[in-house]
């Protein structure tokens, strides 16, 4: 035999008539609901006024500009990106107490993560949302806040923190998700750690590093390498949890469509399109992510 | 071999004891290890001679008894640990470079962190001795790209960038493949021969005939035996150390 030949072809792969049926009944399943609703409901389809409410062209000025929807998605969008950077910095601390040899660090982490584990996540935030709109924002002054001040009326803040009327409704969504997914990511950052070999901390003390160079330069990048695919899975969790702080009236994308379908009454309509919505969000940055993820698993080779 | 009365110790282990839990891991150590003295440290797997060696620069906490480091004393609860563990170098089994950073930063981090040394003097005294080990041309590589012989040479290079006044050395060689381990007792022997004080926990009976001015033998967390190399190791005079030595020939 030739040593050159090129390897068979693999077999290729066919759907079989099963696969087929099962694809058949799937559709039919979908095709008899919207049966049942069109025609047993006698629900009248109108996807129009919904979509008014997602963008709408302004007649003074003559552009599209984004309505309710897209607001709200933005509001959830920015929600879980600063939730996450502070669920990270509570999971970092609370996490790297989780390990320590300090018994009272390990006592107020453990406290906290099986607090919030073992708490529906609804109860958590309304009892939560109480204290903190009721004690910390008064404290904070931020109930004051004047909306027109130079600090927050500039597009910068707006991009990062949205409407300035809003800042302490955001604050409050912000800080609800945080808490409340900081203690996961505290599991995902004490697993980080652990997984350092006992050997790299010993080789750090051994050069004579100080406990926070040993944490600071050793173990934290290499935790830190590992738990960022779980933490970008947290992060699209995160994206999804966000829909409970609609409870609290933070007016985020599912708090927005309660209204709109209220408004409406296109109940169907509004619950489609914003689960599409959710849905590209989320599987984009799950695309992303993957992405990044192979990237760098290549150029570590 | 060596002049012991001008000598001052550098290393006094004396009624030192450790346990783990219930477990009596080290029972009544005493051992002096003088300037410029190297000392081989054997024993069966599991008598202790890790946990000994490690106790020095309090990778692990003693229990009863005195360590003195160059004439200061050693204990768990000292604050000041980090100013004993850049005077005591370490040597582990299975190397322990930092895998996320180049060799050169394995070796700078430790002076730049603890000695307050700028970066430039640190990469010139990191390279200085990459180029003593023979690993300089690798310096900007990564530990896992290179070979475990050239890892545990970075890893003598890495101990001695903090200017240490003894490194010790836990089996360097026993993770090695064999055609590493050569490489790897060159290096050590050179050190030796520049006059570095030395604890050597090996079973190389080569490299301890060649260097050592005593061997210590360890059984079940306690020193049995003291004695020069050529003695132990053509007259021991304990039977544990007779069975040791007979199972370490393989007959
Ligand atoms: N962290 C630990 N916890 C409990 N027992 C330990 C620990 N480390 C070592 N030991 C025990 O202490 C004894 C001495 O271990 P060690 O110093 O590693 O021996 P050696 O290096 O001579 O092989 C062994 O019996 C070992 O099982
Ligand atoms: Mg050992």
């Amino acid at each position: 035999m030739d040593r050159n030949s090129p390897p068979p072809a693999p077999p290729r792969k066919r759907l079989t008539p099963l696969d087929y049926l099962l694809f058949g009944s799937v559709a039919a399943l979908v095709v008899y609901a919207g049966y049942r609703v069109n025609d047993v409901l006698v629900y009248n389809w109108d996807w129009s006024r919904v979509l008014g409410f997602l963008v709408r062209f302004d007649e003074d000025t003559g552009r599209w500009i984004g309505n309710l929807l897209l607001t709200g998605l933005f509001t959830t969008l920015r929600l879980a990106v600063w939730a996450t950077l502070l669920a990270t910095v509570i999971g970092i601390v609370m996490g790297y107490w989780r390990t320590c040899e300090n018994l009272t660090l390990r006592i107020i982490s453990r406290c906290y993560v099986e607090l919030i584990r073992n708490i529906p996540p609804v109860v958590f935030i309304f009892i939560f949302f109480f204290f903190i709109s009721s004690q910390i924002f008064p404290a904070m002054g931020l109930d004051d806040i004047d909306p027109d001040g130079a600090l927050v009326a500039n597009p910068v803040f707006h991009f990062l923190f949205g409407d300035p009327r809003l800042l302490s409704n955001f604050l409050a969504g912000l800080l609800c998700l945080a808490m409340f997914e900081g203690a996961y990511v505290t599991e995902i950052v004490r697993a980080g750690i652990q997984s350092v070999q006992k050997g790299q901390w010993e080789a750090a003390r051994a050069i004579g590093l100080s406990r926070t160079n040993v944490l600071r330069d050793v173990i934290l990048p290499q935790a830190l390498r590992k738990i960022l695919p779980p933490l970008a899975g947290q992060f699209i969790t995160l994206i999804k949890d966000s829909a409970i702080v609609s409870l609290i009236s933070i007016q985020e994308l599912t708090f927005l469509a309660t209204e709109v379908a209220a408004t409406t009454t296109k109940v169907f309509e509004t619950w489609i399109l914003v689960g599409a919505m959710y849905f590209i969000l989320c599987y984009s940055f799950a695309v992303l992510f993957a992405w990044f993820e192979r990237r760098a698993a290549r150029s570590r080779r | 071999m060596l002049d012991t009365s001008a000598a001052r110790p550098l290393v006094e282990i004396t009624g030192m004891c450790k346990w783990y839990g219930e477990f009596s891991a080290l029972h009544d150590i005493n051992l002096s290890v003088m300037e410029g003295e190297k000392v081989v440290v054997c024993g069966p797997s599991g008598s202790g001679k890790s946990t000994m060696i490690r106790c020095i620069n309090q990778l692990e906490a003693h229990q009863k008894g005195k360590i003195l480091v160059d004439g200061t004393e050693v204990t768990p609860d000292m604050k000041n640990i980090e100013q004993i563990r850049r005077e005591v170098g370490m040597v582990f089994q299975s190397f322990n470079l930092f895998p996320h950073m180049t060799i050169l930063d394995n070796l700078i981090l430790g002076p730049m962190r603890n000695r307050g040394v700028s970066r430039k003097e640190a990469t010139d005294l990191a390279m200085h001795y990459l180029e003593r080990v023979q690993i300089a041309a690798q310096a900007a590589k990564y530990p896992p790209q290179l070979s475990g012989g050239q890892q545990q040479r970075v890893a003598i290079a890495r101990a001695l960038c903090m200017k240490p006044k003894v490194m010790l050395f836990d089996e360097p060689t026993s993770a090695l493949d064999p055609e590493m381990i050569a490489g790897v007792l060159d290096v050590m022997i050179e050190l030796a021969e520049d006059g570095m004080t030395m604890v050597v926990v090996t079973h190389e009976m080569g490299f301890a005939r060649k260097v050592a001015d005593r061997v210590v033998f360890m059984d079940e967390g306690e020193i049995i035996e003291v004695a020069h190399p050529e003695d132990f190791f053509s007259n021991p005079q304990s039977d544990r150390a007779q069975l040791f030595l007979s199972q370490l020939l393989g007959h």
